[in-house]
C-alpha cells in the first residue's frame, strides 16, 4: 500500500491493466477432490493465483490438550511453497502464515457444525503453489469446497473476495500490480445465505463511501465465487460419465 | 516415509502373491506405475513440474537468483535440493521444519542430480569469483501413496529441464535456458522377503525390510545410490537391482523424453 505510483492502474476509460473493469474478477477455475489421501480436496484458480486445500478429519486431535469436549476444533495451515512468489520464499512458517491460517480457521469454524464432533480435530491444509495477489481468499475459497468435499456437515460454504482501491477507483479482486502500488485492501469472506461476515481485513486508506462501495462490490464478488463453488461440487458428484472424465486428474 | 502399520492379512496377502509374482494393483514385480507430468505449469518459478507416479503426486519447482559462491568453487552456480512432506500429502505427515525422512528424500534426489553432473554448474558463474547463479529446488509432495524416491527424482528432473535462467530480470545478459547435461533417473527397489519389486506402493513399501534407490545416467553408468531400511541385501539382490535400475532407466527417459 505505498500509495505512489508511476504506472497507471487504471486508465480513462476505467479499464484495469488486466483489460477488466472495476467490478470484474479474475478467471475462476475450481475443481473438487483433487487428491487420493485426503478427506477432501480442492484446485482453485483465480487469475494467476493458484491454490489447493485439503481436509482430514473429523479425527483424533493432537496435540491432546487442544481438545474441546463439546465441540470439534478447526485447525487450519497456510502455507506458500518456495516457488509461489517472485523472490523465493524460505519454507516454513512465518508470522504472516500464523495469522491468515487464524482467521482462515475462525471463519470456518463458523459455519462448521463442530457440536457433533466433541474432542476431535478438522484439520484444513492450504498449499499456495503460485502468489498473485489475493491468496488469503483463494485459500478460504477452496478450503471450504475441501470441507464440503470431505462430507463435513455445515451451515453453508464460504466464497471470500477482496475489493480494494488502485489509482483513486474502488476495485474488485485486486491482482498484484495494484495490491502492491494500490491504495487499499479489503479482504472479505461471507456466508451467502445470510450475508453475515466470516471473515474482514482491511489495510490503507478509504473513505466511508469508498469502504461501503468496496464492501458492496466484494459481497457481489462472493455471492458469484460461491455459485462457481457450488457448480465445482456438482460436477465432483455428478454420476454422468462424460462430465465426471472433467473431474479427474 | 511413515510408522504407518499395515495388517497382519494384508501383509499376507500381499506376499503371498508376490510367491506368484504378482502385486495387488495387477503389475509385474519389475514394472512401474503410469507416469503422468506437466512442465511450467508455476508461472512464478523458474522452471516446474508436477509429476504423479500412480497416485503419488509431487511437485517440484526451481527458484534461480544471483549469489556468492562458495570459496572452493569460485566459478561454480550453487545447487541446493529440499524436499517438503507436508501434512495435505499423508494423514502421517506433520508441519513443521524438515524431519529425518524429508532430509533423506531431499539428499537422495540432489545426489543424483549432483554427481550426474546434470546441470553444468560451470554455465551457472556470472562474475567468477563474485556473482553466481543459486539454484533452488523445491520438492513438495502432495499426495503421498509410496516411492516418493523416484516421483521427487522425476519432477526435480523435469523442473530442471523446464528452468530458464532469468538473467534479464536482474540486468545481467540474456535469460538462457539450464545448462542441461544429462537426465539422471533413479529407480528404487523394494525388498520384501526375498522378492525385488521396483516402485512399491504404499503398502508394500511399509512392509518391506530393505529399500534400494539407484540413479542412472543416459550411457546407463551409475552415479548416485541409497539402501534404506533395516533388512539387507545380497550381492545378488544388488546385481538384480542395477540390470533393472538401467532397463527401467532407459523406459522412463523414453516416457519423459
Amino acid at each position: 500500500m505505498s500509495g505512489h505510483s508511476d504506472i497507471v492502474l487504471v486508465d480513462e476509460k476505467g479499464i484495469r491493466i488486466d483489460g477488466r473493469t472495476a467490478e470484474e474478477h479474475r478467471a475462476v477455475k475450481i475443481e473438487a477432490g483433487v487428491l487420493k489421501n485426503a478427506d477432501g480436496s480442492a484446485y482453485v484458480e483465480i487469475g494467476k493465483n493458484k491454490v489447493l486445500a485439503a481436509v482430514y478429519g473429523p479425527r483424533e486431535c493432537h496435540p491432546r490438550h487442544l481438545q474441546n469436549p463439546t465441540k470439534a476444533i478447526v485447525q487450519c495451515k497456510y502455507n506458500m511453497e518456495a516457488y509461489s512468489v517472485g523472490d523465493r520464499k524460505r519454507p516454513g512458517t512465518d508470522r504472516r502464515s500464523i495469522e491468515i491460517s487464524k482467521i482462515t480457521a475462525e471463519a470456518l469454524e463458523n459455519v462448521i457444525l463442530t457440536g457433533l464432533y466433541p474432542r476431535a480435530s478438522i484439520d484444513v491444509y492450504i498449499e499456495i503453489l503460485q502468489a498473485n495477489a489475493g491468496t488469503r481468499c483463494a485459500g478460504l475459497t477452496a478450503a471450504s469446497v475441501a470441507l464440503a468435499d470431505a462430507g463435513i456437515p455445515m451451515r453453508d460454504i464460504i466464497p471470500a473476495m477482496a475489493a480494494g482501491k488502485a489509482d483513486g477507483h474502488v476495485l474488485l479482486d485486486l491482482n498484484k500490480e495494484e495490491d502492491n502500488y494500490g491504495q487499499a485492501d479489503v479482504p472479505l469472506a461471507i456466508v451467502p445465505s445470510t450475508e453475515e461476515i466470516v471473515l474482514l481485513q482491511m489495510d490503507g486508506n478509504m473513505t466511508r463511501e469508498e469502504f461501503d462501495h468496496a464492501i458492496e462490490m466484494a459481497v457481489g464478488g462472493c455471492k458469484e465465487l460461491y455459485a462457481l463453488q457450488k457448480d465445482a461440487l456438482q460436477r465432483r458428484y455428478t454420476v454422468d460419465g462424460e462430465e465426471d472424465d472433467s473431474d479427474e486428474q | 516415509m511413515s510408522s504407518e502399520i499395515i495388517s497382519e492379512i494384508r501383509r499376507d496377502y500381499i506376499v503371498n502373491l508376490l510367491k506368484e509374482g504378482k502385486r495387488t494393483d495387477g503389475r509385474g514385480v519389475a514394472d512401474f506405475r503410469d507416469i503422468k507430468f506437466e512442465v511450467g505449469l508455476i508461472e512464478s518459478a523458474d522452471g516446474s513440474a508436477k509429476v504423479s507416479l500412480g497416485e503419488t503426486t509431487v511437485i517440484a519447482g526451481v527458484k534461480i537468483l544471483p549469489g556468492t559462491p562458495f570459496p572452493d568453487t569460485p566459478n561454480s552456480g550453487v545447487l541446493t535440493t529440499g524436499a517438503e512432506l507436508i501434512p495435505m500429502a499423508h494423514a502421517s505427515f506433520e508441519s513443521g521444519p524438515p524431519g529425518e525422512d524429508a532430509i533423506e528424500l531431499a539428499r537422495v534426489v540432489d545426489r543424483g542430480i549432483r554427481e550426474s553432473g546434470m546441470i553444468d554448474v560451470q554455465k551457472l558463474c556470472i562474475t567468477p569469483g563474485q556473482e553466481v547463479w543459486m539454484c533452488y529446488i523445491d520438492i513438495y509432495v502432495i499426495d503421498y501413496c509410496g516411492n516418493l524416491f523416484d516421483a521427487c527424482n522425476l519432477a526435480a528432473v523435469l523442473a530442471i529441464k523446464n528452468a530458464i535462467v532469468p538473467a534479464e530480470q536482474y540486468g545481467k545478459g540474456e535469460n538462457y535456458p539450464m545448462p542441461v547435461t544429462c537426465t539422471p533417473i533413479s529407480v528404487t527397489a523394494a525388498k520384501i522377503g526375498k522378492d525385488l519389486i521396483l516402485d512399491p506402493n504404499f503398502d508394500e513399501e511399509h512392509i518391506a525390510n530393505a529399500r534400494l534407490t539407484i540413479a542412472t545416467d543416459d550411457d546407463g553408468n551409475f552415479r548416485a545410490m541409497q539402501k534404506g531400511g533395516q533388512g539387507s541385501i545380497t550381492l545378488d539382490e544388488l546385481s538384480s537391482c542395477l540390470d533393472m535400475a538401467v532397463e527401467t532407466g532407459i523406459k522412463i527417459r523414453k516416457i519423459i523424453g
